[in-house]
């Protein structure tokens, strides 16, 4: 099976900044591929680049379900299968949050009709569990509110693969646990996810492999035990080496 | 040519005002030309009062246009800060037509004049309005006091740490509605000090502001924002430009010139050909 | 299905009684009056589809009037077209313009953009104050002659008087249909948030061309007909500022982003300021009190009088469209 993302020699420079260099790696069907790093490492930035935000980059190619993505727009990629979700959420604030939906359904992957996209919005939103709260406008909601409406936009595009950025940033215990399972059950539909987090634990737990950045340069590769005890990845950022053991051992 | 060069200053020290408060506070002043006009007339007002140099008359008139610009800060711009730039664009036109109108209502739309000629230099065959190298001096100056206070003064600093990043200074403590009044009213008094140059310059009307403004623009939008010394260059170049082109060219045709640049500048350098970007 | 909307009938409804009333008894000073809340509604309502849907704010609406009013006067006057087709042609002509100039200024943002379509509108008003075919600053008159076709003068003006109200009609009717369609979902994403809806796939700068030139259509007609009525045109009451900023009030007042709130904001500027020209102690201070209301408005109101009714009474935003 060729993989879904491949991402081969990648970088992007901002003026005298290289934010990302030369960053190779591959996310497989079915997997959810983590993303960790220090602040600053380029994650953002190189989900920015693979969702073609930043138009053309200097060098390197990126390859989605075997279309040849490089700086494409980012309203092409959505159709061609891939959503994401933004570190800080974007809600369309003086819309409802089933409106919110309905956009991702109708611009997605497939060019659903109106009546078709709420019908799949409100599908979506029973999903994720905010059927309840489908007129609040998306305004009021709160933090977790708008995460959670976050992941439900990008699912609603029909997507084969999500880019979640730190999508757990802010959230209290309760919800974190709740947004994981909610992560959980969307690989388990057959949504292949990309995820950025600091949250060592749930990152650890969540993900099949890991790829490590810091200062743009990909630094390590692979299953969570086998980064967790690379020297590289400890020294640049876990810090403790026996961070892996406790780490691998909560469930 | 150098006439240009000479009214082109006095463009340029409107542009500054205009320039100031789009680059502290993001916000596009559309009172700007009722400003230029109520210069116009306030240095009329008072030249007939007093017939002294107008030169000197500057200084009460530039004082007037600073508390006149904080009275408005406080009205229509203090409340919109945070929303839609569009509201304040709104907020700062309604204020633009009611002065605008009480303009017209007390002064009609006749033509006045300040009538006060200094003696012209004659260098060769070309002989240079004594009034257009006045208004060019006081501008340079204006400027240049303006660029003095924005770098060594505590409130001048206060003014460049909100415009760059409004969160940071207040966490500094600086008092950032203040700053911005007072920034506002810079801004204010330097197209009241501007539009009390032209005053001495040309016959002027209740509308003549209009005119300014939009010139006003197009030198903002050539220098960028937030560099109010650039805004004056590109003032002066823009004045150059007008000179050099009206004996070829006949001045019907420099409006669109100067708007076909404007909106071609817009689009191609959004910075602006010196500045950079505001918030 | 736009059948199914109330306000589809009471655009229906109202434009029937715009053209039933002054019908009545021939009455010519009521038609002249409803005339001008005519063109203010389609004004108002076209220019609704750029500020109120999509967010970007259009200075410089009047162009395409202004434009449709030249295209369409010199082609009936100059080259002795049938009315109609001058105003369609005015029409198609100016939204093709608006795209080109569109694929330009669009890509900037918020004021930038602003500022950039004043600078397009006071561009054509110069470019075409040194136009010799349109008549440069003295502008064109129409002959007498181009009422023939119509059978006369006055049976011209009521049939072009019947013909705006159409016009009219399918302002409210368009901005009603693009409201309730996919088109208007993303445009109004865009309106919240531009790069957002870009990541969510809404194709930007395609959705932006295409209401920017359609935002011009309607507005050209129209202005290619009343400046038939008109009899004339030069390129200071074609292309008056003042014009454009009193399509943005009235949308303010009535409520942007909404279609009854553009048609009520235009009917209630058009009223205020007979009331004020007509008044002899207020017309000197139409623009202060015009100005005032505005300030008012913007300061504690900023959602007009449909945002207002919206907040009193939640359940009405589904239904006042």
């Amino acid at each position: 099976m060729t993989p879904l993302l491949e991402v081969r020699g990648v970088s992007k420079r901002f003026g005298g900044l290289l934010a990302v260099s030369n960053v190779s790696f591959n996310l497989n069907r079915g997997e959810i591929l983590g993303l960790i790093g220090p602040n600053g490492a380029g994650k953002t930035t190189l989900f920015n680049v693979v969702n073609g935000v930043y138009g053309q980059i200097e060098e390197g190619s990126i390859s989605f379900d075997g279309h040849d993505i490089t700086g494409i727009s980012p309203h092409k990629v959505v159709h061609l299968g891939l959503a994401r979700t933004h570190q800080i959420v974007q809600p369309l604030n003086d819309m409802s949050v089933l409106d919110n939906v309905t956009v991702g359904a109708c611009f997605g992957r497939e060019y659903l009709s109106l009546s078709a996209a709420r019908a799949v919005a409100r599908q979506v939103l029973e999903q994720v569990g905010m059927e309840s709260r489908a007129s609040l406008v998306a305004r009021s909601l709160t933090i977790a509110g708008k995460k959670r409406l976050e992941v439900a936009r990008a699912l609603a595009a029909n997507p084969k693969l999500l880019l979640l950025d730190e999508v757990l940033a802010g959230l209290n215990p309760t919800e974190i646990a709740q947004m994981i399972e909610l992560v959980r059950s969307i690989r388990d539909r057959g949504v292949s996810v990309f995820m950025i987090e600091h949250l060592m634990q749930a990152v650890m737990n969540l993900s099949d492999r890991i790829v490590v950045l810091s200062f743009g340069q990909k630094l390590a590769e692979g299953p969570p035990e086998k980064v967790a005890r690379d020297p590289l990845v400890i020294e640049a950022y876990l810090g403790d080496p026996n961070i892996a053991e406790r780490l691998m051992e909560k469930n | 040519m150098i006439d240009g060069l000479l009214v082109g200053s006095v463009y340029g020290l409107a542009a500054m005002g205009l320039s100031l408060i789009w680059g502290v506070m993001n916000v596009i002043n559309l009172t700007h030309g009722a400003m230029i006009a109520l210069g116009m007339f306030g240095m009329y007002l008072l030249f007939s009062a007093i017939s002294t140099n107008p030169y000197i008359l500057l200084l009460p008139v530039i004082g007037a246009g600073l508390i006149l610009g904080i009275v408005v800060y406080w009205v229509a711009i203090h409340w919109v800060i945070g929303r839609p730039m569009l509201m304040s664009l709104l907020s700062t036109f309604a204020v633009n037509m009611m002065i605008i109108g009480i303009g017209t209502a007390v002064w009609s739309t006749s033509p006045y004049n300040v009538n006060f000629n200094l003696a012209g230099i004659t260098v060769g065959s070309y002989t240079f309005t004594g009034n257009h190298i006045a208004a060019a001096t006081a501008a340079v100056i204006i400027a240049l006091s303006l660029e003095t206070f924005l770098q060594r003064t505590r409130l001048g600093k206060a003014i460049r740490a909100v415009s760059d990043n409004r969160e940071a200074a207040e966490l500094m403590g600086i008092s950032s509605t203040v700053v911005l009044a007072v920034a506002f009213g810079i801004g204010i008094a330097l197209a009241v000090a501007s539009g009390a140059l032209v005053s001495t310059l040309f016959p002027f009307t209740i509308l003549s502001g209009a005119v300014y403004q939009l010139k006003s623009f197009v030198v903002t939008v050539l220098a960028g924002l937030g560099k109010p010394l650039g805004a004056l260059v590109a003032g002066v170049l823009l004045g150059l430009l007008e000179g050099v082109v009206t004996p070829f060219i006949a001045a019907s045709w420099i409006p669109l010139i100067e708007f076909t640049l404007f909106v071609v500048v817009l689009v191609a350098f959004p910075r602006g050909i010196f500045g950079k970007v505001a918030a | 299905m736009i059948l199914r909307r109330p306000s589809f009938w009471l655009i229906l409804i109202v434009s029937a009684s715009f053209i039933y009333l002054p019908l009545r008894g021939q009455n010519v000073p009521l038609r002249e009056d409803l005339i001008l809340v005519a063109v203010a509604i389609i004004l108002a309502s076209n220019l609704n589809l750029m500020i109120g849907y999509t967010g970007y704010v259009n200075f410089g609406h009047i162009v395409f009037y202004g434009l449709g009013g030249y295209i369409g006067l010199y082609l009936t006057t100059v080259r002795g077209w049938n009315l109609v087709l001058a105003a369609l042609t005015a029409g198609v002509a100016v939204s093709f313009l608006a795209l080109l100039f569109g694929l330009g200024i669009l890509r900037l943002r918020g004021a930038y953009f602003a500022l950039a379509t004043i600078g397009v509108l006071q561009a054509v008003q110069a470019f075409v104050m040194n136009f010799d075919p349109w008549g440069r600053s003295t502008g064109m008159y129409l002959s007498f002659t181009s009422y023939q076709p119509w059978g006369g003068a006055t049976r011209a003006l009521w049939i072009d008087y019947y013909l705006i109200i159409g016009i009219m009609a399918l302002s409210l009717i368009l901005s009603l249909g693009i409201k309730i369609s996919k088109f208007g979902l993303g445009l109004f994403a865009i309106r919240e948030n531009e790069d957002a809806a870009a990541v969510l796939g809404v194709n930007t700068t395609l959705f932006k061309a295409i209401i920017y030139s359609v935002s011009a259509f309607l507005p050209a007609v129209a202005g290619a007909l009343m400046f038939f009525k008109n009899g004339m045109i030069d390129p200071f009451v074609a292309f008056e500022f003042m014009l454009s900023l009193e399509g943005i009030v009235m949308l303010m007042l009535g409520g942007q982003g909404s279609v009854t709130g553009a048609a009520l904001g235009a009917g209630m500027y058009e009223w205020l300021r007979s009331f004020l020209l007509t008044s002899p102690k207020l017309s000197d201070f139409q623009l202060v009190i015009a100005g005032g209301l505005l300030l008012v408005v913007v300061l504690f109101a900023p959602g007009g009088l449909i945002g207002w009714v919206y907040r009193l009474v939640p359940r009405s935003r589904g239904v006042i469209e």
